[in-house]
């Protein structure tokens, strides 16, 4: 009986202290997670008027809150895509002289139109659509 | 000196509080193996002097460090031009932080290669290993902190390596980024976890390391066959000699840090593209190297995915040395160990150097 009785208390203390040990570290870990803040939905941003850009030449512009990369690859052709190389995060830029993307973090090369040509990066880059207005240059995500 | 009354007073004031005599008695009695490989045996202590270090510049650049990107870089740059002897404290600051790692280092593979892991040392190791992994965490999130070019992608690709690992790499890439991607909340995080979360788990641990070694001794490599080898005494003949090290250690330290002051970098833009020669702190070349060299695809799996897993498999299996070094009568695996320690020693080395270079 006086067994039980001592084996039930220990239960009643371990428990209750395991408990709050649960209680203390469960606000602390849920803390640390940082809440989902949304970004504010872009869909469209003015890149910049065309005599900004030479051809055969690139340019970082923000697109929301991420890096897209504009290029003007002749007179008339333009090609924009996410910065954000899809294999460690790094962004991209245009290498003028190999007339394609590149990723210097890991070496990451892609063609003008954004597949993987060699190195790491597992997929394409995602790729945005250009337009011209007048001269405005707009790139805007795809349907 | 004959004692005086007063000093036996006083002395025998201390005793009755604080018990010193079991100090000295244990301090007495504490010897240290001497053979061939004994002068290993001071560099647990030197990354020890280099903690200490850390901890002091890192308390005084405190007074001056605002963790935000817009101040965070300018606040180093005052630092460095403006506070009087800043360029000196934050270059020892960085200077020794990468000595620790070397010396760290090079305490894992003296530990190694004198076979010091074994039975009863188990537990030594695994809290070693831990302090080098808290070491590397130190150097992760210390290197954000001046908000510079190359800390920026440096960051990117080593929280986007935790967002590869599979079902939790999300959440874990999320807690250590404070959201999406890295920027303002990054920054504080990895302040906190530098100057608060890091420290602290760093003393516990280490005082249980410390705790460890005093229990169980220094070991002797299996090659000495004397079951009673020359000792020196800890106290003076051991610990005067680390002091001397230490004092050494400070003249590297210092040498270095007057001559090559720490550079401050480009400050960080998040809407410009990685420069050319990007790479991360010496410590991390090699597994960034390796990245370098696996293609995109391989096989059915993504090269990524798959260094980072060959990366985990390799930390399990070196964390569970002292376990796979016996056989199953017990016998220590000698061999292996040592060929493992020559390979992954070889590995570092190499590809840190191609790292470095290509």
């Amino acid at each position: 009986m006086a067994e039980e009785r001592r084996t039930l208390v220990r239960w009643l203390l371990g428990g209750g202290f395991s408990a709050s040990v649960v209680s203390f570290l469960y606000p602390a870990i849920r803390f640390m997670s940082p809440p989902a803040v949304p970004d504010a939905a872009v869909n469209e941003v003015s890149a910049g008027r065309v005599q900004d850009f030479k051809p055969n030449s690139g340019k970082i512009v923000k697109f929301g809150s991420r890096p897209a990369l504009l290029i003007r690859a002749g007179d008339s052709e333009w090609r924009a895509y996410s910065a954000i190389c899809t294999h460690l995060n790094c962004t991209v830029q245009f290498q003028e002289s190999s007339h394609q993307i590149w990723c210097a973090c890991h070496n990451g090369f892609y063609d003008l139109n954004g597949k993987v040509v060699s190195g790491p990066p597992p997929n394409p880059l995602e790729e945005y659509a250009v337009r011209v207005r007048g001269d405005e240059v707009v790139i805007s995500r795809r349907a | 000196m004959p004692e005086t009354d007063t000093e036996r007073t006083r002395q025998g004031w201390f005793e009755e509080r604080l018990g010193l005599s079991a100090l000295r008695e244990f301090l007495a009695h504490k010897q240290v193996p001497l053979h061939s490989a004994t002068i290993w045996y001071y560099f647990g202590g030197i990354t020890l002097f280099l903690f200490v270090i850390q901890v002091l510049t890192g308390i005084l650049l405190l007074l001056y460090y605002r963790p935000s990107p817009a101040e965070a870089y300018e606040s180093v740059q005052f630092i460095v031009t403006r506070v009087e002897f800043g360029w000196l404290i934050r270059s020892v600051h960085s200077w020794s932080a990468n000595l620790m790692i070397l010396t760290a280092f090079i305490h894992m593979f003296s530990v190694v290669f004198l076979h010091a892991y074994r039975k009863p040392r188990e537990l030594t190791w695994l809290s070693g290993i831990a302090l080098l992994g808290l070491a590397l965490g130190f150097g992760f999130s210390g290197y954000l902190l001046p908000w510079n070019e190359v800390s920026y992608f440096a960051t990117k690709v080593g929280t986007d390596m935790a967002a590869a690992v599979p079902v939790i790499g999300g959440g874990l890439a999320r807690f250590l980024r404070g959201g999406d991607d890295v920027g303002g909340a990054t920054l504080t995080r990895f302040f906190g976890f530098h100057v608060a979360v890091l420290p602290g788990l760093t003393t516990m641990l280490l005082l249980v390391h410390l705790a460890l070694v005093q229990r169980t001794g220094m070991s002797t490599p299996p090659w000495v066959k004397d079951a009673n080898p020359p000792q020196m005494p800890f106290f003076p003949n051991f610990f005067l000699r680390e002091m001397m090290a230490w004092y050494g250690a400070m003249g590297v330290l210092g040498s270095l840090a007057a001559l090559f002051p720490w550079d401050l970098g480009v400050k960080a833009d998040p809407f410009a593209s990685a420069p050319a020669g990007i790479r991360p702190e010496w410590y991390f070349l090699a597994p960034f190297y390796t990245l370098k060299l696996i293609p995109s695809h391989v096989w059915v799996f993504e090269g990524e995915l798959l260094g980072i897993f060959g990366f985990g498999l390799l930390a399990v299996w070196w964390v569970l040395l002292p376990f796979w070094a016996t056989n199953r009568e017990g016998l220590l695996r000698t061999r292996w160990v040592t060929g493992a320690g020559v390979a992954l020693l070889a590995y570092l080395t190499v590809f840190s150097m191609l790292g470095y270079w290509r």
